[in-house]
């Protein structure tokens, strides 16, 4: 019985070992918090303002992410909802499919779920990772996304960062040098730590959005296991009560 | 505290059902006077917890139904429709992501169970038979039902298994286009799907039905592996039997509420279970000009997919990893025949048969990781030195168990 068990364990845990690799540059830690209403506000805010021309949230609606968020109606309608659309309808842009592939050279993907496939670590440290690189159409590429399609579309907010190589020793000549990290060079309105709120406020938000319920269901998980802890007692002195006369 | 049997004649509405329909004698015969072994113990939980969590997954799924479409242009944004508009869809579809995999994992325990108590063995061949074809039922289910969220993994996931059968020589291209009814996986493959995975779970149930039925013939065994029939009291009721209600209705109860909080505890706080039980790449749409880096089925079908990598290709044709893999499952037919042991429990086998079990345990694990991670020149070696293990424990079986030398068994159970 004893191996048995361990052998249990074990094939239970066994998984776990899969999720440790990882490859690539190291992610930074967004650090953020799903219970900030004011940062999710925000992200709310740069979101509309500066990604909302190209990226859908094609599966969210004005109205419950506002009514979640803490956004007041007429803030909503005013501010933040453009063309004619209204709160109960989906945050679509009008963006078609074929301009994407036209002007990117792919379709450009809706966000909605965009830190679900990827992690909201991973959408923090990209927003920081583009860099300068004349060979891309748009001047830009990005350390854990190489040949990116997209534009730095924060890039007057944060300034342009230029890449950091590896020392080559003994690297052949005329390989590819390899890049490590990125450093600013020329910088942008906000400051470094500006920068970083605000791309940490964006990611809580486009966090938010991939799973809305999120809070709730642990709010309810909590209850749910707090009945069954209760349900256990009678279940457990029933079983033992019936039981007491087999031997 | 005594139990007294039903009253033999009942009367009132009870009464008038009774004499239409045999109420009493079936809720006799399966419940109040159903005799279990009195020392079952901690795995003989996972039996009554799978059927429960089949019934979970059934009403869960009906109600699914209720706003999923099955079209490859709507099926990922109806997942997301229920995941946010529907009133408490996000709870049925999590019950439903998590059930699935429950489910897998208490048949396995279930399974191995089987395999500790000798439960396979003559008298209850038939009875394990079932539960094979049980398996099979489960497995065909779930992967109809992974393609449903129309994910990139749900599609190539798909494609890759689909193309499984293209590697049956001679009719494999028009096999697999067949079984697609397309040239890719597509809006009719999908259709085709949604359809079977609505209907095989009702004939699991229909499964289950007979499983019991057949249990009831047989009876249940017992860590000892001892027949309790053979001993009976002056009123023919076994010595080591308990009526099976109320006593192993209150014990399961205990086993609800224990699964009830685990399967909560993972449902409600980590429904992904870190990309396991919700894999990362299904949040994005279905892409048929897009191949992920790196397609893995869910957890649960891994150690297959690891012995159909592992098996290399003949004449560049896959076939023999894809009878490999099939043959993997479909041997567990046999194994009421390969076990040639006198004692049914591993408690009365010998070292031969410990090690082959926990061996092969090991083989299952390591297989399942194996198949989760890409490929490359050490995890093919491991996944062919645990194939060899896997088949081992089952071929040389009729050999290791009657070489060794097996404990007496004694005549009534121990506790």
């Amino acid at each position: 019985m004893r191996p048995s068990i361990i052998a249990i364990a074990l094939l239970l845990l066994s998984p776990l070992a899969a999720l440790a690799s990882e490859e690539g540059p190291p992610l930074q830690d967004a650090n953020i918090d799903l219970r900030d209403k004011a940062s999710l506000q925000r992200g709310a805010k740069y979101f509309t303002n500066y990604c909302m021309g190209c990226h859908s949230l094609q599966y969210m609606r004005w109205n419950r992410m506002a009514e979640d968020i803490g956004i007041p109606d007429d803030e909503l309608r005013t501010n933040l909802i453009f063309g004619d659309a209204k709160p109960g309808d989906l945050m679509t842009n009008a963006l078609r499919p074929d301009d994407g592939v036209k002007w990117f050279g792919t379709a450009v993907p809706d966000l909605t779920l965009v830190t679900r496939w990827r992690t909201p670590d991973w959408v923090y440290t990209y927003l920081k990772s583009f860099y300068q690189d004349p060979t891309r159409p748009y001047g830009v590429n990005n350390l854990i996304f190489p040949k990116v399609g997209m534009p730095h579309a924060l890039v007057n907010l944060q300034g342009l960062q230029e890449p950091v190589y590896a020392e080559s020793h003994g690297v052949e000549a005329g390989a590819e040098p390899h890049i490590i990290g990125v450093k600013l060079t020329q910088p942008g309105s906000l400051s470094e730590e500006e920068y970083d709120n605000m791309v940490r406020d964006l990611t809580n938000f486009l966090t938010y959005v991939g799973e809305p319920i999120k809070l709730q269901r642990r709010t309810l998980g909590l209850y749910v296991l707090l009945f069954l802890g209760l349900m256990f007692i009678p279940a457990y002195f029933m079983k033992k009560e019936f039981w007491k006369d087999v031997h | 505290m005594s139990i007294e049997s039903a009253e033999p004649t009942p009367t009132g509405f009870l009464g008038w059902v009774d004499k239409r329909f045999p109420i009493m004698r079936v809720w006799n015969e399966h419940l109040a006077e159903y005799y279990a072994p009195k020392n079952m113990g901690f795995w003989s939980f996972f039996g009554s917890l799978a059927l429960v969590v089949l019934v979970l997954q059934i009403l869960t799924g009906v109600w699914l139904a209720m706003s999923y479409k099955p079209a490859a242009t709507d099926a990922f944004a109806s997942v997301e429709y229920i995941m946010r508009d529907v009133n408490w869809g996000w709870l049925l579809r999590y019950m439903h992501s998590t059930g699935a995999s429950f489910f897998f994992i208490l048949v396995y325990l279930h399974m191995f169970r089987g395999l500790l108590w000798g439960s396979y063995k003559n008298p209850r061949e038939l009875l394990w038979i079932i539960g094979v074809l049980l398996y099979l039922a489960m497995m065909a289910t779930a992967f109809f039902g992974y393609l449903l969220p129309w994910g990139q993994m749900s599609y190539w996931g798909a494609q890759v298994i689909v193309n499984l059968f293209s590697a049956v020589p001679g009719i494999g291209e028009s096999l697999s286009t067949w079984v697609r009814g397309d040239y890719v996986i597509s809006d009719a493959t999908l259709n085709r799907f949604y359809a079977f995975h609505y209907l095989i779970p009702f004939l699991i149930a229909g499964l289950v039905f007979v499983h019991i039925v057949a249990l009831h013939r047989v009876g249940s065994t017992n860590p000892d592996g001892i027949e309790i029939k053979k001993l009976k009291d002056a009123e023919g009721r076994p010595l080591d039997g308990i009526p099976f209600h109320p006593y192993y209705t209150v014990k399961d109860t205990v086993g609800i509420v224990v699964f009830a909080a685990i399967f909560s505890a993972v449902l409600f706080f980590a429904p992904d279970f870190g990309g396991l039980f919700l894999e990362a790449p299904n949040f994005q749409p279905a892409d048929p000009l897009k191949t992920p880096v790196h397609i893995a089925p869910v957890w649960y079908f891994t150690p297959y997919y690891a012995m159909l990598r592992a098996i290399p290709p003949i004449a560049a044709s896959q076939f023999p990893g894809v009878v490999v893999m099939f043959a993997a499952i479909l041997i567990m037919f046999f194994l009421p025949w390969l076990d040639r042991s006198p004692v049914r429990s591993i408690r009365y086998k010998g070292i031969l048969s410990k090690t082959f079990l926990g061996a092969f345990v090991v083989s299952f694990v390591v297989l399942a990781y194996l198949g989760m991670q890409p490929a490359s020149d050490l995890h093919t070696l491991l996944a062919r030195i645990f194939t060899g293990v896997y088949f081992a424990y089952f071929l040389l079986m009729p050999i290791y168990t009657k070489l060794e030398k097996t404990k007496p068994v004694p005549e009534r159970v121990t506790t």
